[in-house]
């Protein structure tokens, strides 16, 4: 198959498509309206249904509905919008309907700036809506895995009865890059037979919905909910580790990041330094495991992220007070250069030494 | 033995739990039954609010939504767009629609949504325990207004139907209540009538029913239908704003 020159938002519109998604709702917000402006022409060559919101609040709800009738949907935003579909997506969740949304994420809080920025880990991992749920966190590196992983997010939605999002940012969405569309294996799913489609006068209603007024109910609905994000947990874990055998220090970084820092890596390594890698690609579920398993050689863990420290809360976890973890951050939209996380990395080795 | 009357099959056999004298089971009935006479009930999907009616999912005899506070129209949006061979409607009140969401509605409206809304006004929060609403009359007391909602500290209540009216995509809006047999017959034509809007491809129709709350109002129900007539209808007008026949033109 042929490669083809893509911006990061259009490749992931594209991948919507070839995965079979007809349907999305969304609402201009830079630095992602590339994707919903592609979804205004392409959506409707292929048969499905491109509608501009009056707002994220109602371009969410328009895919709980379109969700709740059985469509692949999906939204997408940028770090403000995307807070204001948190309420959407924690009744998504509760409802357990299949949706994709995806991030392109910008610097914070408030209004921000229009940079690039990984600022929105903790309300893409703990939930920025009420009530228990998780919500599956892709984090793509390229514009390749922005396709890999829109398409990968479809399945597991649908699979888990779950919304998942995917984090980009404002570089990913941005960036032209060589992209190639894999020929798919045919994917066995369950039927949506909970879909509200209307009866057909052949069954009972279905009744699409998050609300159990009685407590004993509310908590058996809790109880298979953590039951589905324990076996998401189990089976869903992504991540990629290099050089860790021998490494005296790792660093973690995802999405963006992670190629800044296999550049300072490669550098560092050349040098003589003995430095490792562990990139979480599902920001949830956490890949804990590759922390925990490290070998003794490793003395310390640097996390490098778009941030002030967000992702070092689940290194800390992961690593349990067993080693210092440090963090290097530029913020507000600034991106951190290969030399200045060579420099921190010399730092950190230099105060491990102490 | 002739049977005369009987629950309409687009109700379940649930017990609602509304107050007694309440007029939303008025209102459950003549949806259902207009759900049934044209033919609808198989093909409907329904969009319940929050509020009192937050459980009419339990009551309608046909697929349901249950959506966020305000949302109704958002999420019915998304179901039609699905499925527009469906038959999609929303049920909901004035603290779900004339307060928290207003701009779900006036963009359904604006779009010309081929949904169908019933919009149920008994000027107060009912199921939150009687606070003030955007229709709560001025000198009318509630929970949040004590001394009486005045113009000065909270504005004139906010007429939706008149508002909806003046919105192109809006084919159908009427104002109706359900206080006697005879406003009921007329409420159960403009629902009729908004629903064949729908089904015609006509646009977006809305019918607001002026309703009673007499347990937060404070008033038997017989005196609750009484205040409404006395004072929601003079303020709340009842009658068709808009009935545009045939398709719109670009």
């Amino acid at each position: 198959m042929t490669k083809q020159l893509m911006k990061g938002n259009e490749a992931i519109g594209a991948a919507a498509i070839a995965a079979g998604c007809r349907y999305f709702f969304g609402y201009p917000i830079t630095p992602q309206s590339e994707l919903p402006e592609y979804m205004s022409r392409e959506l409707p060559l292929a048969g499905g249904v491109f509608l501009q919101a009056e707002s994220e609040i109602a371009a969410i709800n328009m895919v709980y509905g379109a969700a709740g009738s059985g469509a692949r949907v999906m939204t997408s935003s940028s770090s403000p919008g995307f807070a204001l579909k948190q309420e959407g997506m924690s009744y998504i969740a509760g409802a357990e309907l299949p949706a994709l949304v995806v991030n392109v994420m910008r610097g914070g809080p408030g209004l921000g700036s229009i940079q690039p920025s990984q600022t929105d880990y903790y309300m893409v991992t703990r939930g920025g809506g009420n009530g228990d749920y998780r919500t599956i966190a892709l984090a793509p590196a390229s514009v390749q895995e922005l396709v890999d992983m829109v398409i990968l997010s479809f399945d597991l939605a649908d699979k888990y009865r779950n919304p998942v999002v995917v984090c980009a940012d404002g570089v990913l969405g941005q960036m032209m890059e060589p992209v190639e569309f894999p020929k798919r294996d045919k994917v066995e799913l369950p039927a949506k037979d909970w879909a509200a489609t209307g009866t057909g006068g052949k069954r009972k209603p279905n009744i699409i919905n998050s609300l159990y007024l009685s407590p004993e109910i509310l908590e058996e609905h809790n109880r298979h909910l953590k039951k589905k994000y324990e076996t998401i947990t189990e089976n869903e874990v992504r991540f990629e580790e290099d050089g860790t055998e021998d490494a005296d220090l790792v660093i973690a970084a995802f999405g963006t990041t992670s190629r800044m820092v296999k550049s300072a890596i490669e550098q560092l390594r050349a040098d003589g330094y003995k430095i490792g890698l562990i990139r979480p690609i599902t920001l949830w579920p956490f890949p804990f495991a590759p922390f925990k398993k490290l070998p003794d050689s490793v003395k310390g863990i640097l996390t490098v992220e778009m941030n002030t420290g967000q992702m070092i809360d689940d290194v800390r976890i992961a690593v349990e007070g067993k080693m210092p973890v440090f963090h290097y951050g530029r913020y507000g939209g600034m991106i951190p250069v290969v030399e200045d996380i060579v420099e921190e990395t010399k730092r950190v080795l230099e105060d491990l030494k102490r | 033995m002739t049977i005369v009357y009987e629950r309409s099959k687009g109700l379940t056999e649930a017990k609602t739990h509304y107050c007694p004298g309440c007029t939303h089971g008025i209102i459950h009935k003549l949806v259902a039954e207009s759900l049934v006479e044209l033919g609808l009930l198989e093909k409907a999907i329904g969009v319940a609010p929050v509020g009192c009616s937050v459980l009419a999912y339990n009551y309608f005899n046909c697929d349901m939504h249950e959506a966020a506070h305000g949302r109704a129209p958002a999420v019915a949006t998304g179901i039609k767009r699905v499925l527009p061979d469906n038959f999609v409607f929303t049920y909901q009140g004035d603290g779900d629609l004339a307060s928290i969401g207003t701009a779900e509605v006036v963009q359904a409206a604006h779009r010309g949504e081929h949904i169908s809304t019933i919009f149920v006004n008994n000027a107060i929060y009912g199921m939150t325990g009687g606070q003030m609403a955007p229709t709560t009359l001025i000198g009318q007391k509630t929970t949040t207004s004590p001394g009486g909602r005045t113009v000065e500290h909270s504005g004139r209540p906010i007429r939706i139907s008149e508002m909806l009216a003046t919105i192109d995509g809006a084919r159908f809006v009427e104002r109706v209540t359900v206080d006697t047999p005879g406003n009921i017959r007329k409420a159960k034509r403009a629902i009729m009538n908004c629903f064949k809007c729908q089904l015609e491809g006509r646009g977006f129709g809305i019918v607001e029913v002026l309703s009673t709350c007499p347990t937060n109002w404070g008033v038997h129900p017989t005196e609750a239908l009484t205040w409404l007539r006395d004072n929601m209808i003079p303020y709340y007008p009842l009658g068709n704003f808009r009935n545009d026949q045939g398709q719109e033109e670009e």
